[in-house]
């Protein structure tokens, strides 16, 4: 009866902010070179931090795990280098707390080659030996989230996972990150879904791509291969399709119920990248090394799309591309959801999809803030049609309960489309960040 | 290597551009060229009655917000818009005392008493509007003819009637299409009343330019273009219902939207953003109920003009009109609470 249903390969709402794609879509992914220092992180995902477990002065080479994973919500970390360990210790991350870290010092001489690890074929791999082999592989959502991919693949006892849809959408303004990935690395991606179809189970792949990368649907559509049943999808461009809410709604026309997961309908979404990675990572049992970032912005002089190994520094990275003089913010991904550098001395983690160097004169907040006019414009832009214009309201006067038990603000995925369209300026999606955290502290205290 | 001084902010870190401020100022810019062709028909008359009360729009929102130890708010623009407004629904000979009291009242209890802009119930110009309706009723029912030969040379002394006495009227006065028909049975055709060659208020006359200036406020995203379109269908199709049962005692559906105030209170005070719904669904039965409201008033009511009122009382249940049609939330079965 599909002629029958008002679906429109879209969502309800939304936004379109300027694309800015133009500057780095057509240019190739090129080697970043290495620094002469990584410092890794051990948070570069969510869940439990990695265990380090390699000591100072230890040698390490490239590949090798230096960090195990801490439980299930973990994922291991291995050398994106071959060289010495220098130091253990705190580092700076960009949230602003320091965590811990390894710095990693370069064997300048070392030829950098890639230890050859076990390899797992889809074929006679089963399931949960997949699964493993992908935390294993320290495979994260390359997003942005980074949420630990196995612990997402993992279909729950009691349900189904029929459409498996691949999240080729990028609606972020600036990145092409993923546009570049399908246009080269396809035989890695149509790798990564027969891994991806046998862990999930999945009947059907849908691969979502929006319509501003219409050349990336036409290549991974004429390099289709004929042993999975995939399709490509091409959906209107609009933000933030690239959520993965979003995305089912505008690929299947089916909503993920508020407070569940995409699999209580029966489907499992996975980042384009992610899959292109566990495609070239798993049949040589690699670990991630390296990613694939958008470093674009108007202060950038060579702007381009890189693969830069994990732990670069953001220092060394803006130094090799180039910036103008007077830069005033630096963010980490899309300028939508990316959060706003404090610190150059951070470095490139597995969820960096984009560095975006703003000059001070591109910078267009303001301090200006007028009350608002009800105006309404952000309950037209809230794709999960929820009163912002509200919910700011009641955030001043601090009413977190209202806002969470009348209002939903917990569905809330902080795409910034309502602080993007309020002409009063008024920065409702930190407000409700900070609405959230209060409300989950004051219920925590309650508990106790 | 270089000092880099960075500044961190909050995303989204690019926004759409628009301010309060630009929005405003942009309706102002888009009511002008209807206010200059009211100071083109009815002379010096016009331009000085809309003077006053955007002057006295613009001061009693700065002495306000000065008594009361806020910021002044009057470089946002809302107060002179709401001024401007204001005069623009004022009969061109209206004296300017009268004028002048209008705006304090637009202001202070239009707007201010309610907490100034963004929490005003109703839309201030037409609190203004409506008080000056009720306290002198005969001057602003008093008319003015268009294109008067000496419209340029000399004011009407009415205009400068000292407060509280009783204002000589010396000017032709002439009867507004409204009025010409609901006491006369005269009907105005509605080719001249688009061009606005008729009397009426300083701004109301020329639909055209008001239209053009609604078109551009609509292209610019600077102004909800449902409301108009909902309110004028509504008052087209409901009063050509009347005129097709009896085409002699009601007036024409074109008629109906062309005259009085209709396309002006439409486009630029419906869409008054604090005071509408702030659901789309919403808006639509917003402006139908403006719609269907006016020509009531128009048809059955002691007034030939409705406008007015019919958007005050659609700005009074416009939180109502919200509460009935509530979105759903994605991935739920709830309807939001609105307000």
């Amino acid at each position: 009866m599909d002629f029958l249903s008002l679906h429109t390969n879209s969502f309800k709402n939304g936004i379109h902010p300027p694309e800015n794609k133009e500057d780095t879509r057509g240019l190739p992914i090129r080697q970043f070179p290495f620094a002469t220092e990584l410092i890794i992180p051990m948070t570069q995902h969510i869940g439990a931090p990695a265990e380090i477990t390699v000591r100072e002065g230890q040698e390490v080479s490239r590949g090798q795990v230096i960090a195990k994973a801490a439980g299930y919500v973990s994922v291991p970390i291995h050398s994106p280098i071959s060289g010495m360990v220098e130091k253990i210790g705190l580092v700076p991350t960009i949230s602003g707390s320091k965590a811990q870290g390894v710095t990693i010092k370069a064997f300048p001489s070392s030829g950098q080659e890639v230890a050859e690890g076990y390899c797992i074929d889809y074929k006679t791999a089963t399931a949960d030996e997949i699964l493993q082999a992908i935390q294993d592989a320290g495979i994260v959502g390359l997003g942005g989230a980074a949420f630990p991919t196995h612990v997402k693949l993992k279909v729950p006892e009691g349900k189904v996972c029929d459409y498996l849809i691949i999240n080729g959408i990028e609606c972020e303004p600036y990145l092409t990150t993923d546009h570049r990935v399908m246009l080269e690395q396809g035989d890695d991606i149509y790798m990564g879904i027969r891994y991806l179809m046998k862990v999930t189970g999945a009947k059907e792949v849908i691969i979502g791509i929006e319509g501003n990368k219409q050349d990336a649907a036409d290549h991974l559509t004429k390099m289709k291969p004929d042993d999975i049943p995939v399709s490509v999808k091409v959906v209107p461009v609009k933000y933030p399709q690239g959520s993965e809410k979003m995305l089912i709604t505008a690929v299947l026309g089916k909503e993920v119920p508020s407070g569940g997961l995409p699999i209580d309908v029966n489907i499992v979404t996975v980042n384009i990248a992610t899959t292109a990675e566990m495609g070239r990572l798993l049949p040589h049992g690699r670990g991630i090394q390296e990613r694939v970032i958008t470093i674009s912005g108007p202060a950038v002089k060579k702007k381009g799309n890189y693969l830069i190994p994990i732990g670069t520094p953001l220092r060394f990275v803006l130094d090799h591309v180039g910036i103008v003089d007077d830069i005033a913010e630096i963010y980490m991904g899309g300028p939508m959801m990316g959060p706003a550098v404090a610190d150059l001395d951070i470095s490139i983690t597995k969820g960096t999809s984009g560095i975006l160097v703003f000059g001070s004169k591109d910078v267009v907040h303001t301090d200006n803030i007028y009350p608002c006019i009800k105006c309404g414009a952000c309950v037209d832009a809230c794709p999960i049609s929820l009163n912002p214009s509200k919910l700011g309201i009641l955030a001043k006067f601090e009413s977190y309960d209202r806002m969470v038990s009348d209002f939903n603000l917990m569905d809330c995925f902080e795409c910034g489309s309502c602080s993007y369209v309020c002409p009063s300026h008024i920065p409702l999606v930190q407000y409700f960040r900070l609405s959230k955290s209060r409300y989950k502290r004051k219920q925590a205290l309650n508990q106790h | 290597m270089r000092k880099i001084t960075l500044n961190i902010s909050t995303s989204p870190h690019v926004i759409i551009g628009l301010s309060t401020e630009t929005i405003m100022k942009h309706v102002v810019y888009a009511l002008l060229p209807a206010a200059a062709f009211g100071v083109y028909a009815f002379g010096w008359n016009a331009l000085l009655v809309m003077m006053t009360t955007s002057v006295g729009a613009i001061l009693t929102e700065h002495f306000l917000c000065k008594w009361s130890d806020k910021p002044s708010t009057v470089g946002d623009y809302s107060a002179l818009l709401a001024g401007l407004l204001l005069g623009m629904t004022l009969p061109p000979i209206f004296p300017l005392w009268m004028a002048f009291l209008g705006s304090v009242i637009t202001i202070a209890l239009g707007k201010f008493i309610f907490g100034g802009l963004g929490n005003n119930v109703f839309n201030p110009a037409l609190v203004g509007r409506a008080f000056l309706q009720a306290a002198f009723p005969v001057a602003i029912t008093t008319w003015l003819q268009p294109f008067l030969p000496e419209r340029f040379y000399s004011v009407s002394s009415s205009i400068y009637a000292w407060p509280f006495m009783r204002p000589t009227v010396d000017a032709v006065s002439g009867a507004t299409p409204l009025s010409a028909f609901k006491f006369d049975n005269i009907s105005t055709d509605a080719y001249d009343m688009a061009m606005g060659i008729c009397s009426g208020s300083v701004g109301e006359t020329s639909t055209l330019f008001i239209i053009l200036g609604g078109i551009y406020l609509a292209w610019r995203k600077m102004m909800n273009w449902r409301i108009p379109v909902s309110i004028i269908l509504t008052v087209f199709a409901f009063s050509a219902v009347f005129y097709m049962i009896d085409g002699k005692v009601y007036p024409s559906p074109f008629f109906t939207i062309f005259s009085g105030g209709l396309m002006l209170g439409a486009i630029f005070m419906a869409t008054d953003m604090v005071s509408y719904p702030i659901t789309s669904a919403g808006v639509w039965l917003y402006g139908a109920i403006i719609g269907l409201l006016t020509v009531v008033i128009r048809l059955w009511g002691g007034l030939p003009e409705g406008v007015m009122y019919a958007i005050l009382l659609g700005n009074a249940i416009s939180p109502h009109i919200d509460n009935l049609v509530r979105p759903r939330v994605y991935g739920t079965t709830k309807k939001l609470k609105v307000s």
